[in-house]
């Protein structure tokens, strides 16, 4: 396990990775904007519309990502060998992450449905698989929140990520079998012309810059968290043992 | 003290104490039932409320299942049981199936009344032919229930106080016991036309949810129900 | 011989403060130990710890010969703990209860029928459900399924709170029969004289710590 959290409290959470990795992905969402707005052409049938996609595609991948990440770091730490907080850390900073772009891509993702299809939502299996999704993480988040040590806190919440994240072919399979003839209207595949598909291509790498710097920070921000309440045992502790010298 | 004799113990106090207190005899089945009638006000018309008789009896079941499952937890939080029982090294895994057996038996009674109420209140009809598709529909999606309502049930009522999460964190889980069962339901009772051969195939997705469950909540209980 | 409990250092945090602020303590086998000191000191947290209910945060702690500090579920089944509440269930009788808490270690018929005896809870009493009881007679019945465990080790929160004079006696002789026997006790009060003349030895719980 590599060292994601610089330790002391004082240091801001930036390094000078991270610091490129943010400068990469601020250009790679220029670029995004540029290509998205500017220079990418209407589509024939959604005319503007299709700009939606640019934005939603990027977000559906990357909140699916972020829930994979949380899970795999979930069974890392629930898996012996591998156990560390740090990996806590992430599962649980991965899932914020996630649970905002889930958020971006249900609402990105019915005003593109309203455009092409003239509905916000229907029931196809991949749209209630992202819902379920979305309302199982926020659960998860309110899991990671009950408190207790932090060991307590990684052990519960890596035994809840792991099995929503089990959860989720069967809920998949069963959405799927529930509404078998649903209209295979998804995203134009193929129909995308190639400037399109460049700019979708921009969109996703500019968005997985994103998202890895978003986390490594929320990680590091976690950890300080960690390292605060330890910190501050020490001073309490220091207290509380003089409670006990003056009687 | 082998798991499964803790089970037993535990799943025998459990209805012990339902059978002294009468809570789930005297509150949640009539809740249950009103919630049926209900939806009868709600969805007025004889011929909506025999097609989706079957999805508004699961949907009865799990609404109830939440006060089953607050009702089983209480009893253990109320004075303090849950921390006694973790102190006398009961193993967690035997908390976990007893009470999950004894959550089942209740459950079953459930939705015989829910059933029943389908029958009397929306027309709804059985044909023979689909009753043992029924019965295993009814004792794979209970299975399933009992163990994710054991599991959420625990984690809500170890933090104490929290006992708010539980429907946050259990109705979406139980989604795929929603349309499983209900999709099972409606081949049973033949619903628009359905065949009952046409249920089988969700029995095989009810079964792999409470293996997944069970398997899932025997392993974690100790560490969910950990203060 | 080896002691039944053996803390050092051992620093216990609930909700960020620290209840135990480096505690050291040693309790022989067959010793009844008496905690006194004030609100608030960490008596009920140094007994919750010893019954694993509360985590090690730092220092080592041995109970029964488990390090509770490494597996704190490791000492549970020979420890047996009264809190501030009786664990009981309010819907099933007194003789339901204790057949139920001795039943989590194998008690037999004879033993939970004597535990019930022990505690004056034999006869009409032993059929009315707890709810019915007043605080007294739980504490009573939650004494007997304490008895009805056999644990090796007696934690025990105030024990005294609530019973009558007769009660107390009740209380204090099984105690002493239970020590007689090999078992340890550890009890946290406030009732001072009687618990001082039941103990073989003091201890006073001051801001976390133990001052012998």
């Amino acid at each position: 396990m590599p060292d994601l959290s610089p330790v002391s409290i004082a240091r801001p959470t930036g390094t000078r990775f991270s610091r490129v990795l943010g400068i990469a992905s601020l250009v790679g969402i220029a670029w995004l904007v540029v290509f998205g707005l500017f220079l990418s052409p209407n589509d024939a049938t959604q005319k503007a519309g299709v700009r939606i996609l640019y934005i939603h595609v990027p977000s559906a991948w990357l909140a699916y990502l972020a829930f994979i990440v949380t899970g795999v770091s979930s069974a890392a730490y629930l898996f012996k060998r591998t156990r560390s907080l740090t990996w806590d850390r992430i599962a649980g900073a991965s899932a914020e992450v996630g649970v905002l772009f889930m958020g971006v891509t249900l609402v990105s993702g019915s005003l593109w449905g309203r455009i092409s299809w003239g509905i916000f939502w229907t029931w196809d299996s991949r749209l209630t698989t992202t819902a379920f999704l979305f309302v199982t993480y926020i659960g998860y988040l309110a899991v990671r929140g009950l408190g207790g040590t932090h060991q307590q806190r990684a052990r519960r919440s890596a035994i809840i990520a792991l099995l929503a994240t089990l959860e989720v072919p069967l809920v998949h399979f069963s959405v799927k079998w529930w509404r078998p003839l649903h209209q295979q209207e998804s995203v134009a595949e193929g129909k995308l012309d190639g400037l399109m598909l460049f700019t979708l291509f921009v969109g996703i790498i500019a968005f997985t810059l994103l998202y890895v710097w978003l986390v490594l920070h929320r990680q590091r921000v976690l950890a300080m968290e960690d390292a605060l309440d330890d910190q501050g045992l020490d001073v309490a502790l220091a207290e509380r043992r003089a409670e006990g010298a003056q009687v | 003290m082998s798991t499964w004799r803790i089970a037993r113990l535990i799943a025998a106090k459990d209805l012990r104490i339902e059978l002294r207190s009468r809570v789930v005899t005297n509150q949640v089945l009539p809740f249950a039932a009103l919630v049926m009638v209900m939806f009868a006000f709600a969805l007025d018309n004889d011929n909506v409320l025999t097609r989706v008789a079957p999805g508004l009896v699961w949907l009865a079941t799990m609404f109830s299942m939440l006060v089953l499952v607050q009702r089983s937890f209480a009893v253990e939080s109320a004075d303090g049981a849950l921390d006694a029982l973790q102190v006398a090294g009961v193993r967690p895994g035997g908390i976990f199936l007893g009470k999950s057996m004894a959550l089942a038996a209740q459950l079953a009674v459930l939705e015989v009344v829910l059933l029943l109420a389908a029958i009397v209140l929306y027309q709804a009809e059985v044909a023979w032919s689909g009753a043992v598709l029924l019965v295993t529909t009814f004792l794979a999606a209970t299975t399933g229930l009992a163990f994710v309502g054991t599991l959420y049930g625990g984690l809500a009522a170890g933090a104490k106080g929290r006992e708010t999460l539980l429907p946050l964190l259990m109705l979406p889980v139980v989604a795929p016991v929603l349309i499983g069962a209900t999709r099972a339901t409606e081949a049973a009772f033949g619903t628009n036309g359905a065949s009952s051969s046409e249920g089988w195939p969700w029995i095989g997705l009810l079964v792999l949810f409470a293996a997944l469950f069970g398997t899932g909540g025997t392993l974690a209980f100790g560490s969910l129900i950990d203060e | 011989m080896e002691p039944v409990v053996q803390l050092s250092g051992v620093v216990a945090v609930l909700g960020g403060f620290p209840v135990l602020a480096g505690a050291d303590l040693t309790v022989a086998r067959g010793e009844i130990l008496l905690l006194r000191g004030p609100n608030g000191a960490g008596k009920t947290s140094l007994l919750r710890l010893c019954a694993g209910l509360l985590p090690v945060e730092r220092g080592t702690a041995i109970v029964l010969g488990h390090d509770i500090a490494a597996d704190r579920t490791a000492a549970r089944h020979r420890v047996g703990l009264l809190g501030h509440s009786n664990g009981l269930y309010a819907d099933l009788s007194v003789a339901d209860n204790v057949a139920f808490w001795g039943a989590t270690v194998g008690a037999t018929r004879d033993e939970v029928a004597a535990s019930l005896d022990r505690m004056g809870l034999s006869g009409r009493l032993a059929k009315v459900p707890v709810a019915r009881l007043s605080a007294g007679q739980r504490r009573r019945t939650a004494l007997a399924c304490l008895v009805a465990r056999r644990a090796e080790l007696w934690l025990l929160d105030e024990p005294h709170a609530g019973l009558d004079a007769a009660g107390r006696d009740d209380l204090d002789a099984t105690l002493r029969e239970a020590a007689a026997a090999g078992a340890t006790v550890m009890v946290a009060s406030h009732e001072l004289e009687r618990a001082g003349a039941l103990a073989h030895r003091v201890v006073d719980i001051v801001g976390g710590q133990v001052r012998e």
